[in-house]
């Protein structure tokens, strides 16, 4: 890993996004045993409009907490992926929902198409945990924190009552990253 | 002592909550808005349970107004706001410098002036937490730059504030406030906390600005112990007065007790100064970006060093001037249109000063910082 491992999760505001960049933060500091840094940016309204999170992941100090050059990134909304997408590295990786992204940026970097929150609304009925299904995805696609420190911090932060929906929904994240990446 | 330490990931206006907690915060009085609003929705769920006093007051000059109260009666006292509160607040701000009454402000700055961007950092406030409210009066502000730091400068900021009977501030941007760190929240005891001193001999003989004192005593109201307060210029008595030696003594004794332990209130960092031909003067979220830019800059072979002030008021003149004197260019990036540059002219005179300066909601990115140590190398 370099000294920054930088993510971008974007989509609209209600999706979740800034919650699934503090689940992974907190699983590489509290669970894994890095350091790293959550940071957002969002507009005065609370749903709606472009939305992002960035989480910054090192073995040592982070100054700057803001993404200068992106690894990963998530799109989950057309805006987002248009808005957002300049600072993907040219190795670096692009997960987009493809129901909802058909614009699909150009760039040197990898994209990853897949239908994330027909999926969550499909499988498990309720596409409020497409955020937690993109993050299983972008763990099994970055390989830098470990799954079960990912599922100990989303576990840690859902009521008992949906445990067993956030997990379901974490291991589809993880088999499915997993099968993109086969075929890729 | 070793302590247990719990770690836990925070938000930045969460660690500020965790910090006036381990202070001893007992009362918050405040009125809620972005982007300092999570301070007082978590003193909200805590200090209930800690047997501490939470209140949302009608607006931004009640919630001083009730801080201020709070702490005349004993307690320690916060508020929280965003630039359009501080200006609210600025009144009863001058009230508690006069009086000397001990309290905590925070501010997460955000876009102005005005209502201005709530949703963006800025750090163009920072001249009004000077000069904000009128007449000659002392300031201290801290300008921390970290999650962990917001926790650390909290609780030092009661300190001073019980320490020096003054209002003291907490400066940080909407960066800060709403980014997340991982913190280590260490056992009650291991980072000091001051309490006030207490007023000792009889009732009858208390004298609330006795000046035989460098910071008299502060007696609790309804305590046992009667005492008048005012913003007019006073006596030791507190009643007010038109003796113009009074008047003059006082003047400069609430000023005195900041300036003659500037020793004690001042808190710097200086990263890879010590042979530092290009110096970075930056405070709060915009001093990580010039820490990232100064690592890149020696990676480059340029001897760069980040100057950072931690208390921002009083101004850190003395080591400025002794870091700025081995200099050959000092760079000065702000989220405001050049405010702490001002200073920085005024305490070095230094021949080679830039600003770089941004006010459009987004934070001072590196490559920004990189290309103007380059061209002043």
């Amino acid at each position: 890993m370099s000294d920054r491992y930088e993510l971008r999760f974007s989509g609209s505001g209600g999706q979740g996004m800034i919650l699934a960049g503090i689940v992974m933060t907190e699983a590489a500091t509290i669970y894994d045993d890095k350091i790293a840094v959550q940071s957002q940016s969002y507009g005065p309204e609370s749903r709606g409009g472009a939305s992002k999170a960035e989480v910054i992941i090192s073995d040592g100090p982070i100054d700057y907490p803001k993404a200068t050059a992106i690894d990963c990134m998530l799109a989950l909304t057309q805006e987002a992926a248009t808005k957002y997408h300049k600072d993907i590295k040219d190795d670096g990786i692009l997960l987009v929902d493809s129901d909802e992204v058909k614009d699909i940026p150009t760039g040197k970097f990898t994209v990853y198409k897949f239908p994330i929150i027909e999926t969550a609304r499909k499988e498990l009925g309720k596409e409020i945990v497409a955020n937690i299904i993109s993050l299983g995805m972008i763990t099994a696609l970055i390989g830098v924190i470990k799954e079960s420190a990912v599922e100990e911090a989303v576990l840690s932060r859902v009521p008992a009552a949906f445990k067993d929906l956030n997990k379901k929904a974490l291991q589809i994240g993880f088999e499915k990253a997993k099968e993109l990446k086969a075929n890729a | 002592m070793a302590g247990k330490t719990v770690r836990r990931l925070l938000q930045g206006n969460e660690a500020c909550a965790e910090g006036a907690l381990y202070a001893g915060c007992n009362f918050f009085g405040g009125y809620p808005i972005t982007p300092s609003t999570e301070i007082a929705e978590t003193l909200s769920r805590e200090l209930p349970k800690r047997g501490g006093k939470w209140i949302q007051m009608e607006d931004e000059i009640a919630s001083i107004a009730s801080i201020v109260g709070a702490s005349i009666a004993g307690a320690k006292a916060l508020t929280a706001t965003s630039g359009p509160g501080l200006s609210l607040k600025q009144e009863v701000l001058g009230y508690a410098c006069l009086t000397e009454i001990p309290c905590v402000l925070i501010n997460v700055m955000r876009g102005g002036p005005s209502t201005g961007y709530p949703t963006g950092p800025s750090q163009a406030d920072i001249m009004q937490a000077k000069w904000g409210t009128h007449g000659d009066h002392p300031v201290i502000t801290l300008t921390p730059s970290t999650v962990p730091e917001i926790f650390t400068e909290t609780i030092r900021a009661f300190n001073l504030a019980e320490k020096y009977r003054t209002p003291v501030f907490v400066f940080y941007d909407e960066i800060l406030g709403h980014m997340r760190e991982a913190v280590e929240l260490p056992e009650q005891g291991v980072i000091e906390v001051v309490d006030r001193a207490k007023p000792e001999g009889k009732p009858e003989d208390y004298n609330p600005y006795d000046t035989s004192y460098e910071v008299a005593p502060l007696a609790p109201f309804g305590k046992g112990r009667r005492f008048h307060i005012t913003g007019l210029n006073h006596n030791d008595d507190g009643f007010p007065t038109n003796d113009s030696t009074k008047i003059d003594e006082g003047n400069r004794r609430i000023m005195a007790k900041i300036d003659n332990n500037v020793s004690d209130i001042e808190s710097t960092e200086e990263y890879l100064m010590d042979d530092a031909e290009v110096i970075v003067f930056a405070f709060g979220s915009t001093a990580r970006s010039a820490r990232f830019a100064v690592n890149r800059a020696r990676e480059k072979g340029i001897k760069a060093g980040l100057f950072r002030p931690i208390t921002m008021w009083p101004f850190p003149e003395k080591a400025l001037k002794k870091a700025a004197d081995k200099a050959k260019s000092i760079i000065v990036p702000e989220m405001n249109l050049g405010q702490t540059i001002l200073e920085v002219e005024r305490v070095t005179g230094h021949g080679t000063i830039v600003g770089l300066q941004r006010v459009d909601g987004e934070p001072i990115h590196p490559t920004e910082i990189i290309e103007l140590i380059e061209k002043h190398s």
